[in-house]
């Protein structure tokens, strides 16, 4: 009897220990900035604003400024002309699904997609027309734990949707690919709207590979590439380059050469990178956006911080 | 050769023989409940982790992979030492609680590591090692505290509402994201609380070793000398074989998937079929192991997955041959996972029961792990259904070969 009694009044204890610990975590709405209407007029920068979650936007010039806050909240966030891609993973959904929210120049939604994952990369292609992002998805992984990927494709003109590009066949070293643990992600189109790159992954190794969207076939380039981004011009390609477990250097790759550049940041970076013009290249890192040339010199210089998964309106 | 069933210190308190009505010993619903509470603590944990790692962390999937391998690993070396330990000081329910405590006391450690890699490394390897030190004193508390001859049906309440616990965990971490917009951390804590609610069931509830003990020496040497007794030593072989041509969980979904197309959005609830058939039949099955043998339920276990396996593969696709599928697979958890240690409790005497099963676990698990990597790379060279009827066949030829060769009477 005692016993019960102790059981019960410490299981009361804890629970509202719980309870009051759950309620007092929720974001106080009082000191929350009301909300300003973005549009994606030229030149500005967009970000994540890491504390809220919500999209915010800085002028390029003044990118230390008072940011304007929308009522928007994405944990990726990628622009350009007059089309926006948000990944927001729905709250409370278990395992996690993700709302691919297709966004107008005043960033109301123009289309919804709910896939499963968890947000990972968001990109649109350079006219306006792809938005083509990556989430990570748990549970088919074969290998047990971990994760695998899934890197999809939205037209928005048509409509038409490409939930994972698994399937585009793919060349590498001449010959024609099969293996079933084959992984994508981290796609760039190129300004035709058609050549795109991304990164193959599969048993243990990584892959640079170019595709040919209309016709949906594709060939490995290059080992240890992830996450490319195709420059303004075309003609290179920053990514990721792996230089330990989990530790990973920006790098550019010149596409007619094939030479790699190591850029001037030297700490890791887990982060698709942005070209915000020819010449310079945009990450996240360490919750802030940061910049740095994309020649290889110079030195990294902090944009924002409170800030992640930087967009630019050109 | 039942080395210990004979012994009277081995049976509960209250031990009148009623056959027709014998109820579960209290212990063992109290380590049920126990059990109940921490997987809810536990399930809510992995529900959120990949989540809060990748989108409130920003680790990569690779790191999680890594922090993944380092905490399943930890687990094998520290069940022997667990139940080891807890042989050698004669205290059961001390080592489990103290297994229980530490798990409770690093969901406060995942709040206080904030976004340290490292840190939260360390907070998921000391949680691991928790479950590894708990594992093999519980079952034999479980085992210890029931009668010989209901061992099968003990298993089944404990690890039926084992399974419940693992059904609330999610919705249990979704209401509390919900009632917190969002807060990983509230996931964290209310963890945390409920955990320290199943310590605190388990300090009052739950009877040290009931009877008086088994007063063999306990030491390593003794632990290894358990590996000379014949059907001790049979049912660690068999059991470590078995774990080697059996496909793994994800495996087995994953060719669900493919072969029927399944809705990604779905795929989660798959596993959840297989717990409710698990949940369902884990007591009948544990009954009926008590009734005609735990041997040949064990091993009927691994035919049904073996059906499964065939079905999966088999020229037939129609949604309902999946929902067979889906179900069998549950039988072969409800067939084995309590039922092995039901059928190995009896080969080791009352005093070293603990480390007598954490030696029957860890053959299995390491064995699983093993047949996880053999069975991925198979699937890269032949492709999946050619592997998954290898693995079938596989797996008929073992079942077969430990019924009929040196069979082992549990």
């Amino acid at each position: 009897m005692k016993k019960l009694v102790l059981a019960l009044t410490g299981t009361v204890v804890l629970a509202a220990a719980a309870v009051t610990y759950t309620v007092s975590a929720r974001p106080d709405a009082a000191e929350a900035v009301p909300a300003a209407q973005l549009t994606l007029a030229h030149g500005q920068l967009l970000y994540r604003n890491v504390s809220t979650g919500r999209i915010a936007s800085v002028p390029l010039t003044d990118p230390g400024a008072k940011p304007k806050l929308s009522g928007l909240k994405c944990d990726r966030f990628a622009v350009a002309k007059q089309t926006a891609v948000c990944l927001a993973a729905r709250p409370g959904t278990l395992p996690v699904e993700t709302d691919v929210l297709v966004l107008d120049d005043h960033l109301n939604v123009r289309h919804t997609e709910t896939l499963p994952g968890t947000p990972s990369r968001a990109r649109v292609s350079p006219d306006g027309k792809l938005v083509y992002w990556t989430v990570f998805v748990t549970g088919d992984s074969y290998a047990a734990t971990g994760f695998s990927t899934r890197a999809g494709v939205y037209e928005v003109d048509t409509g038409s949707l490409v939930k994972t590009i698994e399937e585009l066949p793919v060349l590498v070293d001449g010959s024609r690919y099969f293996a079933p643990d084959v992984n994508y992600w981290g796609i760039t189109f190129a300004a035709d709207g058609n050549r795109f790159y991304a990164t193959l992954g599969s048993k243990g190794k990584t892959y640079l590979v170019e595709g040919d969207y209309a016709h949906f076939h594709g060939k490995a380039l290059r080992e240890n590439v992830e996450c490319p981004s195709l420059s303004p011009d075309g003609t290179r390609v920053a990514f990721k380059k792996k230089v330990g477990d989990g530790v990973w250097r920006l790098s550019v790759l010149d596409l007619a050469t094939m030479r790699e550049t190591e850029l001037a940041e030297r700490r890791s970076v887990d982060d698709q990178a942005l070209w915000q013009d020819d010449h310079t290249v945009l990450y996240g890192l360490d919750n802030a956006v940061w910049a740095v040339p994309a020649d290889g010199s110079g030195a990294p210089r902090r944009l924002a911080g409170d800030a992640a998964t930087p967009a630019v309106t050109g | 050769m039942y080395i210990a069933a004979s012994r009277t210190s081995d049976l509960a308190a209250g031990t009148e023989r009623k056959p027709a009505l014998r109820r579960v010993a209290a212990n063992v619903v109290a380590l049920g409940l126990v059990s109940l509470v921490t997987d809810v603590s536990s399930e809510m944990v992995t529900a959120v982790l990949p989540l809060y790692l990748v989108l409130g962390l920003g680790l990569n999937p690779l790191q999680f992979g890594l922090l993944d391998g380092l905490y399943a690993g930890a687990t094998a070396v520290v069940r022997v030492l667990g139940g080891h330990l807890a042989d050698r000081w004669r205290r059961l329910k001390t080592v489990a609680g103290f297994g229980y405590g530490l798990s409770a006391v690093c969901k406060l450690g995942l709040i206080a590591a904030g976004s340290s890699v490292a840190a939260i490394g360390v907070v998921l390897a000391a949680d691991r090692t928790g479950k590894g030190l708990r594992t093999a004193p519980r079952d034999a508390l479980i085992s210890l505290s029931s009668e010989p001859d209901a061992l099968g049906r003990s298993f089944g309440v404990h690890r039926a509402l084992d399974t419940v616990g693992a059904f609330l965990g999610p919705l249990v971490a979704m209401a509390v994201l919900a009632l917190s917009l969002g807060s990983y951390t509230s996931v964290f804590f209310t963890s945390f609380c409920i955990a320290t609610i199943a310590v605190m069931l388990l300090v009052l509830f739950v009877r040290d070793r009931p009877g008086t003990m088994d007063r063999a020496a306990v030491s390593l040497r003794a632990a290894i000398d358990l590996l000379r007794a014949k059907d001790f030593r049979r049912v660690t072989i068999w059991a470590a074989l078995l774990g080697l041509v059996t496909v793994g969980d994800s495996f087995i979904y994953l060719v669900l998937q493919r072969r029927w197309d399944v809705a990604a959005t779905y795929f989660p609830l798959l596993p959840l079929g297989t717990a409710g058939i698990y949940l369902l039949l884990a007591v009948p099955l544990g009954r009926l192991a008590d009734r005609i043998g735990r041997w040949p339920v064990f091993l009927g276990g691994h035919a049904a997955l073996c059906v499964a396996l065939v079905l999966l593969c088999g020229p037939q696709a129609g949604i309902w041959l999946a929902v067979v599928a889906l179900g069998l697979h549950g039988v072969f958890y409800a067939a084995t996972d309590g039922v092995l240690m039901a059928a190995a409790g009896p080969l080791v005497p009352s005093g070293l029961r603990a480390t007598g099963l954490a030696v029957v676990q860890t053959g299995q698990a390491v064995a699983r792990m093993l047949s996880s990597v053999l069975f991925g790379l198979a699937w890269t060279l032949w492709d999946l259904r050619p592997a998954v009827f290898v693995a079938a066949g596989c797996l008929a030829v073992v079942a077969l070969a430990a019924a009929v060769v040196k069979p082992v009477r549990p």
